[in-house]
Order: structure tokens, then C-alpha cells, then sequence
């Protein structure tokens, strides 16, 4: 693993981010201008210089801006670390590119996991339905949005 | 000169062989043979020829089983080594930190034949496990894999909590290594966990690894006292409802995510350790049936040099 920079006395004009899943990493040390996350308390947008942060993730998009550029992946949940030197951290458990999103698929799942959760009798099923539909109306919200 | 010294060689493979059957040495010592006997029969000699012929086919397919495998593992392993890198940045790796209930996770492999790999484990748990034992402490052993738990069984059985076996009966999986850790995490008390396996290298070479995840209070006792964990106090926590909470939710899935990265960097490391024990016993297979064709070829041209001389000069003897 390589060394971290300490805290430069200026801010620095791009933010340096690592995004890894279990298989892959998907962006590494990678020089990026901001990076919006998906945090449990609501999106978050990142930019050099952001105060050191731990924050929690929720199903959601989490978008790159390099330039005029703009990648956005949908990640299930997983952590973000903001470190005071300008880095970024995102470990998640899965996320792909919003373009390789069935929308089709999407409504089923979400029509599917709205009528489990009508349907649920136990605190188990109630919470595994629950879990469905915020995650299909996160994807939802991603594909309109 | 060079006969002599492969007589040498002959000899100390009857040495090698297991001197408590006769019949068997017998077969390549030449003064034990039985009285006027003429020759000595070179069946043996062939049967142990094809048994290690066989043995080398083994082997050699157990290598090429191992490499194939190994090509896929390995890059899943590279792949994975990303995902331990942001938890070491943000909490950094605090093996030397002191405190009372510690649990050594030793990660071995179900199936033998794997060269050193599970004795480097057990040698590595056990001597950390010396380490970390004290007055007013507690540690306990959490073992996966068959080869390892045999070990631990021999001598550890009463600190060992919880064994894992046929981990790697599928391909090995986040969801399955996140089921697995929230198994241990349920079923045991820690302050720390310490996770031991072998870091994949090379094909040759692996390094044992310990890998240390603290608990929640821990780490918060740790970054408020500015001790290891001392900027941790500079983050603004953001999530759940409170800070102990959000810690919570962040060691655990550091643990799963640590050992999903060790139980694939030793899965990795156990295949490349048999691919070279494998090969290591091929080669070897391949040098004793040379010494073994040289032994049956020499005798059988032995017993060949004795008639024709037996013929020979009994005709010398009739013609005069």
C-alpha cells in the first residue's frame, strides 16, 4: 500500500479518490474535481479540501465530475472516508455504471417487492421487503433522475 | 569412475527404501540372493517402476489442476487487495495494542498436500497467541479450514471457540466471507480480532500475515485517549444516530471486508504452494524411476553377461 501525503498547508485543485468493491477497484488514486456520495444523511458533495469525514452509505448514485466529464455508478451501501489531505475513500459492496441499468427490471423489482411488503406477516419479511423497495426506488430515482 | 558412482547412487536407494521388508532389498542387493540361484528376478523391480510412474501422473495432474486454478484466484486476490486499503488509512494496523479479549482467527486450507502453508498458520496463531495471553486476559483461537483445526486439536483444544471447515467448497464469494464473519462475530467476545493468514507473493513465496481489527470500544477508547487511533477524533462522523453506532457498523464491515482479502490471499497462497510441491514431487518421482531403470537395466544385463559367459564356456570346454 502506498503512503498517504500529509495535510497539505493549501488546498490542493483536485481531489484524489479510491473507490473499491470486493472484486475490483473500480477508481484508483484517481485525480477527480468533485464527487457526489450518497450518504445516509443525504447526498454529499465532495470537493478538495472537505473536512475529514466518515460517512455511511445508502443505496444511491454516487457520481465522478472529472472536467466536463461526469461517471455515475448506483452503489448498494458501504462506507466513504474524506480524509484531511484531499483524499477520498469509497469502499462499497457492489456498484455498477447507471447506464447498465434494466429500467424495465427495475419497476418489476420494485412492483414485486411493494406487494411482499403489503403481504409480509413476519418483523423478518416486513424488513427483507423493505429493503427491496428502498433499494428499487433508489434505482428508480437514479434511472428518472 | 562413473560406473562407481552410479553404483553409489543404486545403493543408497536401496537404503532409502524401506529396509524392514526383506524382499524388497533383497531385490537389489546381489549378495543376498539365494544360494546358486542364477539370476534375480526383476519383477519387483518393475512393479515399484510403474507404482512410482503412476505416483508422478498423480502428481504432475495435481500441478496442473493447482496452476489453472491459481490463475483465476490470483487475479480475484489482486482485485480484492484494493478493498483493506481505506481501512488501514483511516484506522491504521495496530497489531502491538494491548488488550484483554483477543481472538486469533487462523486461516488454513481444508486439503492437504499444500506444502507449509498451514503449519506457518498454526506456528504464527500459536506464538501470538503466547503473545497475547497474560494475566486477566483472554484469548481464543477461531479456526477455519480442516488442516489447521487437526493442528489447533492436538494441543489448543480447550481455547478453541468456533471451527469453520469447507470454506472453499465454492468459489469464494463477499456475500458468503460476510455471512461467515457475522458467524464469528456473533459467537464471540473481543476486544480484538486478529486475523492470520498467508499474503500470496509468488507462486514460491508467501508471507504470514496478521491482520488486526479492533472493536468498536476499543477503537473509540484508543482515538479519545490520542493514542494509535488519535486522529480518528478529527473526523466528523456522519450516519446513524450516535458515534458508537456509526463505529459499530464500521468495524464490522471492516472485518468482513479484512477477511475476505485473507481468506482469498491464503486460498491463493495454498494453490500456489501445492503447484510447487506437486512439481517438487514430480521431479523427484522422475529421479528415482531413473535410478530405479538404471538398477533393472544393470541387473537384467547382469543376468544376461552370466549365461552367455555360462554358455560360452561351457562350449569352450566341449570342443577341446
Amino acid at each position: 500500500m502506498k503512503a498517504r501525503p500529509p495535510t497539505p498547508a493549501s488546498i490542493p485543485s483536485k481531489l484524489t479518490v479510491n473507490f473499491v468493491l470486493p472484486y475490483r477497484s473500480e477508481i484508483s488514486s484517481k485525480e477527480v474535481d468533485m464527487v457526489i456520495i450518497p450518504a445516509t444523511t443525504g447526498q454529499m458533495g465532495v470537493l478538495p479540501g472537505h473536512v475529514a469525514t466518515i460517512a455511511e452509505l445508502k443505496p444511491g448514485v454516487l457520481s465522478v465530475h472529472e472536467g466536463s466529464e461526469t461517471t455515475k455508478y448506483f452503489v448498494s451501501s458501504g462506507f466513504a472516508f474524506i480524509h484531511a489531505n484531499s483524499f477520498a475513500d469509497i469502499v462499497a459492496v457492489e456498484a455498477v455504471p447507471v447506464d447498465r441499468i434494466d429500467p424495465s427490471l427495475v419497476q418489476k423489482g420494485l412492483a414485486d417487492f411493494t406487494q411482499k411488503l403489503s403481504s409480509a406477516t413476519t418483523d423478518l419479511e416486513k424488513a427483507e421487503a423493505q429493503i427491496g423497495v428502498d433499494v428499487h426506488s433508489a434505482l428508480n430515482a437514479a434511472l428518472t433522475g | 569412475m562413473a560406473m562407481a558412482a552410479l553404483r553409489k547412487e543404486g545403493r543408497r536407494l536401496v537404503l532409502s527404501s524401506n529396509p524392514s521388508s526383506f524382499a524388497r532389498s533383497a531385490v537389489f542387493s546381489e549378495e543376498s540372493c539365494p544360494f546358486g540361484a542364477r539370476s534375480v528376478s526383476t519383477q519387483i523391480v518393475r512393479n515399484r517402476m510403474s507404482s512410482v510412474k503412476n505416483i508422478q501422473k498423480i502428481t504432475k495432474a495435481m500441478k496442473m489442476v493447482a496452476a489453472s486454478k491459481l490463475r483465476s484466484v490470483q487475479t480475484r486476490t489482486e482485485n480484492s487487495r484494493g478493498l483493506w486499503q481505506p481501512f488501514t488509512a483511516l484506522l491504521g494496523d495496530a497489531p502491538g495494542v494491548d488488550v484483554k479479549k483477543n481472538v486469533i482467527i487462523a486461516v488454513s486450507s481444508d486439503k492437504g498436500l499444500c506444502g507449509g502453508i498451514n503449519s506457518t498458520t498454526v506456528k504464527v496463531s500459536k506464538t501470538l497467541f503466547k503473545l497475547t495471553s497474560g494475566p486477566e486476559k483472554e484469548t481464543k483461537y477461531v479456526v477455519l479450514g480442516e488442516k489447521g483445526k487437526v493442528q489447533f486439536l492436538r494441543d489448543s483444544k480447550k481455547s478453541m471457540e468456533l471451527s469453520v471447515t469447507e470454506l472453499q467448497k465454492n468459489p469464494l464469494n463477499y456475500t458468503q466471507v460476510s455471512v461467515l464473519a457475522d458467524d464469528i462475530l456473533k459467537n464471540v467476545e473481543y476486544d480484538a480480532l486478529r486475523i492470520v493468514y498467508n499474503k500470496f507473493h509468488s507462486v514460491v513465496q508467501f508471507i504470514p500475515t496478521i491482520s488486526t481489527i479492533l472493536s468498536p470500544e476499543v477503537v473509540e477508547r484508543e482515538s479519545e485517549s490520542g493514542g494509535r487511533l488519535g486522529d480518528l477524533d478529527s473526523y466528523e462522523i456522519e450516519g446513524a444516530e450516535t458515534k458508537a453506532e456509526v463505529l459499530q457498523n464500521l468495524t464490522e464491515f471492516q472485518f468482513s471486508c479484512m477477511m475476505f482479502n485473507a481468506v482469498l490471499e491464503n486460498a491463493c497462497s495454498e494453490l500456489g504452494a501445492r503447484m510447487s510441491a506437486m512439481d517438487n514431487a514430480s521431479r523427484n518421482a522422475g529421479d528415482m524411476l531413473d535410478r530405479l531403470t538404471l538398477t533393472y537395466n544393470r541387473t537384467r544385463q547382469a543376468a544376461i553377461t552370466t549365461e552367455l559367459s555360462e554358455i560360452i564356456s561351457g562350449a569352450a570346454a566341449l570342443s577341446h
